[in-house]
């Protein structure tokens, strides 16, 4: 008892004499975020513009089958609401509850992954068919690539969720946090995604 | 919610190697992790200047000598790459950056300082890796701007080994870019308001927001030029039904705001060093600082005025020539501050003051080719010759690299404790400003006479001015000597500086040279006013 009771004292006088600064990782992130959406919007406008000037061969297939895209963009969605009640059950301690809800949303992120693998599978083209294909491959697949990182930083932070008192609490919110917002973004970038390379 | 620092874990000197060492350690220290910078961008800057007296060499006589052509292609390729890509970004932003905007905003350190850390030791390797890939068999030749369909038919192992390198700069730089805008926004001492930073944090928000939003870009035209040459897609190649005019107009979306990322921060940096050295305020602070943002925000919307002869369309001529010339408005306000900033100054000829004052002369001169570049006819006719060679190395060499060696001679004191040679450093600029201008002034001629820019043979009736260039390029390598004899003499036994050798205003001047770890002994001072000269001191709030 007397070794715990000495190191809250040193952590009681470094505390007094610590200087503390607010929090801003978050804001680290959101830059990041902006600088990961211009590479989108890079692929985006070079797509729109090969839609608009380059011709496809004759016979090019670019109609896509809607059924899969459209059960994926639902799986992100509801993926983003069930990601928000782990972050609402962790806030109120009830970790156990939003390890469950974090465990659920990294498996919506597998379904969505495998039904995209599934797809790929299945279409008409491959890689290097015509301009068109190789455009759908790459945007579909570094968002693929994106889904995959978010899917295994849900996965850390639930593991890490698991315990009481552990490295993510009701007071240390900030990895779920960080990992709720690269999860709404890769799903809004998703929405974009399937609103022009699916439904345009 | 609020972030604690341990000063158990910060202060913990015994931990951290010492001395000369902790230059080679991933050290935290923000002050460590510039020169870090700085000195790993000189090297290169020694390499690339090697390769370009390869380049000046080879172009004194008409024919191709002693490089075959391909090997001149590769040499001109390596050294843009290196010059922009490791020296001029990581130095005026990352070395410069790291080492003053902490001391500028109040702060015992960046904002993430471990990921400052990665960033710059993602450079050492990848420019490593970007020397290796010459020694390659078939070494990239396609130029900086690595143009597909050339980067796509040239030899492949060496383009993918340049472009990795690339990418992997281009993170550094992000990351970089995000730790600045962090710091300048978020972590200045509680007091300091945005219009009291002095104007390099200015120029560094500007430029950091120009990196993160371009630089990506550039990361997923390279992933897709990647994928064209790996694995036979066809984005760029017009074979496979794809487009090249795709890749310039994403090229250049990133490579002319890469132009003011490499030359806005030298904007701060002489706004820092003019008031000191005339001993007057800055003329101007509050359009100095809408002007930088200015050339921010139409830097964003005029890179296809590089592309005036890829078959753009007559409206997108016109949007990009008046949105170009705009540019000239700020960028002239800013030329016209400094000016001001040294009229009636009481001015000191030093080396600092010299290659500053070297900077506006150079500088005005770039600016003008550059509004005259940005005129479509003039465009087409001089477009892809040495005049647009000439205009490029007055801003970026004769612009930004004075004002690297600048703030040299500036904030060398600080960094050491002791100061540089004045007449080795007056022999330094007087070597680099004859050379410099002997080198670049004449291929304005040879130019506007039609010789073409990246060929190794040209018309004979080229080569006396061509000669002339050479001769300059000659001086110009020259002048590296007097410089490197004065630092390391001046680092083994300079004379004593003192805390504040040019009696400066700024906060990092109001430290210990060289200064603490954590910058200052006590609390950050609150500078209200950084260019305060020429007042009494009562009127002074410091």
């Amino acid at each position: 008892m007397t070794t715990l009771d000495s190191s809250k004292e040193i952590q009681k006088n470094n505390s007094e004499v610590n200087e503390t600064h607010e929090d801003f990782r978050m804001f680290g992130l959101i830059t990041f975020l902006i600088a990961d959406g211009m590479t989108f919007a890079g692929f985006f406008a070079a797509y729109l513009t090969y839609k608009a000037v380059n011709p496809l061969p004759d016979g090019a297939i670019y109609e896509l089958e809607l059924p899969i895209p459209t059960l994926n963009t639902i799986l992100l969605l509801v993926s983003s609401a069930t990601f928000h009640k782990a972050g609402k059950a962790l806030l109120k301690d009830k970790n156990s509850e939003s390890q469950k809800w974090l465990f659920f949303t990294a498996f919506l992120g597998i379904i969505f992954l495998i039904c995209q693998l599934f797809e790929y599978f299945h279409l008409p083209f491959g890689l290097t068919d015509n301009l068109f294909a190789s455009t759908f491959y790459a945007l579909t697949g570094f968002h693929g690539l994106h889904v995959t990182l978010g899917t295994l930083m849900i996965l850390i932070i639930a593991w890490q969720s698991r315990i009481k008192g552990g490295r993510l609490t009701s007071q240390n919110m900030f990895p779920l946090e960080a990992v709720e917002l690269y999860w709404h973004f890769v799903d809004g970038i998703w929405v974009i995604l399937f609103i022009i390379l699916y439904l345009l | 919610m609020t972030i604690s620092i341990d000063p158990q874990k910060t202060n913990n000197e015994s931990l951290q190697p010492k001395g000369w060492l902790r230059y080679f350690s991933f050290s935290l220290d923000h002050k460590v992790i510039g020169i870090q910078y700085l000195v790993c961008g000189f090297l290169f800057y020694l390499i690339g200047g090697s390769l370009a007296s390869a380049i000046r060499i080879e172009l004194a006589s008409p024919m191709s000598d002693f490089m075959p052509r391909d090997v001149y292609n590769q040499v001109l390729t390596l050294h843009g790459t290196i010059m922009i890509f490791l020296w001029i970004v990581p130095v005026v932003n990352g070395a410069f950056g790291n080492y003053l905007i902490p001391f500028y905003v109040g702060a015992r350190d960046m904002a993430f300082p471990r990921l400052n850390a990665v960033a710059f030791w993602l450079i050492p390797p990848s420019g490593l890796m970007l020397v290796a890939s010459y020694f390659v068999e078939g070494a990239a030749q396609a130029g900086w701007t690595a143009y597909p369909p050339l980067s796509i038919t040239t030899p492949q192992s060496g383009q993918i080994i340049w472009i990795l390198s690339v990418l992997l700069l281009g993170g550094s730089s992000i990351f970089g870019g995000i730790n600045f805008i962090a710091t300048i926004i978020k972590l200045r001492r509680p007091g300091l308001k945005l219009m009291q930073l002095p104007m390099y944090c200015w120029a560094m928000l500007g430029t950091s927001l120009l990196v993160v939003l371009s630089t990506p870009v550039l990361a997923g035209t390279l992933i897709l030029l990647s994928f064209d040459i790996i694995a036979n897609t066809g984005f760029f190649n017009p074979v496979l039904g794809g487009n090249v005019v795709v890749y310039q107009h994403l090229f250049w979306f990133y490579s002319h705001p890469a132009v003011y990322i490499m030359v806005l921060p030298a904007f701060g940096l002489v706004s820092e060093i003019l008031p000191v050295h005339a001993r007057k305020p800055l003329f101007g602070y509050t359009t100095m600082v809408f002007s930088i943002m200015g050339i921010v925000v139409l830097g964003l919307v005029v890179w296809a005025h590089h592309m005036f002869t890829s078959g753009t369309p007559p409206w997108m001529r016109l949007f990009f020539t008046i949105a170009t010339a705009f540019i000239a408005v700020p960028t002239g306000i800013k030329f016209f501050n400094w000016v001001a900033t040294l009229w009636g100054g009481k001015i000191s000829i030093n080396s600092a003051m010299l290659f500053s004052c070297g900077f506006i002369i150079n500088f005005v001169f770039g600016g003008i080719t550059g509004v005259a570049l940005a005129q479509v006819p003039f465009d087409i006719h001089v477009h892809d010759t040495y005049f647009v060679v000439a205009h490029f190395h007055y801003i970026v060499y004769g612009g930004t690299v004075f004002i690297i060696f600048s703030s040299i001679y500036h904030w060398f004191p600080k960094v050491t404790g002791k100061m540089l040679n004045e007449k080795l450093g007056i022999l330094h600029f007087i070597i680099t400003f004859i050379g410099f201008n002997l080198c670049f002034a004449p291929q304005h001629w040879l130019g506007l006479n039609g010789m073409p820019r990246r060929v190794a043979e040209y018309d004979p009736q080229f080569q006396f001015v061509n000669q002339i260039s050479s001769l300059g390029a000659l001086l110009m390598a020259i002048s590296t000597i007097p410089f490197l004899i004065n630092v390391f003499l001046s680092v083994r036994n300079g004379k004593d500086a003192g805390d504040n050798p040019w009696n400066a205003l700024t906060p990092e001047w109001l430290t210990s040279s060289p200064p603490p770890v954590e910058n200052w002994e006590g609390e950050a001072p609150l500078v209200e006013e950084p260019y305060g000269y020429g007042k009494e001191i009562s009127e002074r709030k410091l």
